[in-house]
């Protein structure tokens, strides 16, 4: 017991060394699927562990999470929408945005694969032959980043989708899947939800690996000189940290049900 | 937050007959009628069973479907979502995500209110009306008809407020509908998602025109009830 004291009391002094490096929590707002991969409770402690500092964040989609920092609630975002992203820069918010990690969207079908575009490659020359085809597409129709993307893609090929071939559910990715798989539909996902769900839709992948189905995410502290009570310097040693060797080389091994996720890219730019 | 802009929107939106908006607001009128329609002859015929024949298991039928009333709307859809799924006993109808689901889904929400209102209603009932009958020479049947005639507006009291919470309702729909736009989205469905998406103005003109329908429907039950209504 008096050991265990002792431990703890060396402990807590060690804690508060090291916290005088940094001496606030760092807020993050960040999106679902971060989240929802397992990815940030993979990360975390490895950070927080190196920083000496704690990090809190919240979980919202990409819209949400960028307001956060625009109304100076978080120190830093980590996002996945390029365009928002530069805008929230841009507009004064943020500072020092980085390229972080990507992830990709599948297109996944029904094993019969009416369409006939199991192994291709291109998203856009898929989804043209899924629309003549006639067959079933579930769209999430919910303004997300997955739908606007999606939403992207359709008007890149000139299509504009609807009819009764083209449901739009209006809701997350898991409940869109769950349709397309009742439907024996296609759907546009991110590799991530595709995988949790994929045993209990029967779906499979159709189209991957087109460097237009990659999905970059950034991150960005939140600016100093707006928002002076920010936890710049907890927010910067985040970013160095998930933009070092170390954080890029955690962000690679991690593995969801056994799948790689995220793709380190800060060094490749 | 801005009420007036988004209000005036929504106005706007009706006044146009904006065709998603009139294609919402049909599916859960026709989904609903038709629920309540094929509901609402044996419901009653269970509900004046419950009230006039003594039989054993009597008490324990009318308490269990008491507490059906108080089921929530979520459970029930899950349990039509597990059978009506493709892995579930009646996949190979293909029936998850249709109107059809939402339908079986009111159904059973509207079944126990049904019966319960009918009961007491039933119960309420003057009990010589049935033994005039009877005295009359009437048949069983037609004895049994006479009394739910003099109860008739207890009886359309329980098919309005069954219509009522059938149209209302939110979480069955979503679940076994799936809101699919143009197919399944109707009133609750879309008010919940469009107020998720942060537009508000489509969520208030649906609100508005899911008012004006229970109101319409209560009006129209007063008025058929007329003095009796107010006994």
């Amino acid at each position: 017991m008096k050991e265990r004291i002792t431990v703890s009391i060396a402990a807590a002094a060690l804690a508060l060394c090291a916290a005088s490096a940094i001496a606030k929590d760092v807020r993050m707002a960040t999106t679902t699927s971060t989240d929802n991969s397992g990815l940030l409770q993979y990360l975390l402690p490895k950070f927080e562990a190196d920083c000496g500092c704690k990090l809190r964040y919240t979980a919202v989609g990409t819209g949400a999470a960028l307001k956060l920092g625009q109304n100076g609630d978080v120190d830093v975002v980590l996002v996945h929408a390029r365009a928002a992203e530069d805008k929230f820069v841009a507009a004064g918010y943020g500072v020092n945005r980085r390229d972080v990690m990507y992830n990709d969207f599948v297109i996944v079908g029904p094993a019969s694969d009416p369409a006939g575009i199991k192994g291709m490659r291109d998203p856009l020359a898929a989804l043209k032959k899924l629309h003549a085809s006639g067959a079933t597409f579930v769209s999430r129709g919910d303004d997300s980043g997955t739908n606007k993307k999606e939403l992207a893609y359709w008007k890149a090929i000139g299509i504009k989708p609807g009819g009764p071939h083209y449901l739009a559910v209006g809701q997350g990715m898991g409940q869109t899947l769950t349709v397309a798989g009742e439907k024996q539909a296609y759907t546009l996902s991110d590799r991530a939800t595709y995988t949790t769900y994929a045993a209990k839709t029967g779906l499979q992948i159709m189209v991957q690996g087109d460097e237009r189905l990659l999905n970059p995410y950034g991150v960005i502290a939140v600016n100093p000189k707006r928002y002076p009570k920010v936890n710049y310097e907890g927010a910067m040693a985040f970013i160095e940290w998930l933009t070092s060797d170390k954080g890029q080389q955690a962000i690679g091994d991690y593995r969801f049900k056994g799948a790689q996720l995220f793709h380190p890219d800060y060094k490749n730019r | 937050m801005d009420l007036l802009e988004p209000t005036s929107q929504a106005f706007r939106l009706l006044l146009a007959g904006d065709p998603e908006l009139l294609r919402i607001i049909w599916l859960s009128l026709w989904v609903s009628v038709a629920a309540i329609a094929l509901v609402a002859a044996p419901s009653i015929g269970l509900g004046f069973l419950l009230a006039k024949k003594r039989f054993p298991g009597q008490r324990a039928a009318v308490v269990l479907v008491q507490a059906l009333l108080s089921f929530p709307t979520v459970v029930i859809g899950l349990v039509i979502y597990l059978l009506l799924s493709r892995r579930g006993p009646l996949g190979s109808y293909e029936l998850l995500f249709t109107p059809w689901a939402i339908m079986i889904g009111y159904m059973v929400i509207a079944f126990p209110i049904l019966v319960v209102f009918t009961i007491s209603s039933v119960q309420g009932a003057d009990p010589r009306v049935y033994e005039t009958a009877r005295c009359l020479g009437a048949g069983r049947a037609t004895a049994s008809l006479t009394t739910l005639w003099e109860v008739r507006f207890g009886i359309l009291a329980a098919v309005v407020n069954g219509f009522g919470r059938a149209i209302s309702e939110v979480g069955c729909a979503i679940m076994v509908g799936g809101n699919i736009a143009g197919l399944t989205r109707n009133i609750p469905t879309a008010i919940a998602l469009e107020t998720t998406k942060g537009d508000f103005a489509q969520g208030i003109a649906l609100g508005f025109v899911l008012m004006v329908v229970a109101l319409g429907v209560n009006v129209l039950l007063a008025l058929l009830q007329g003095e009796g209504g107010l006994k």
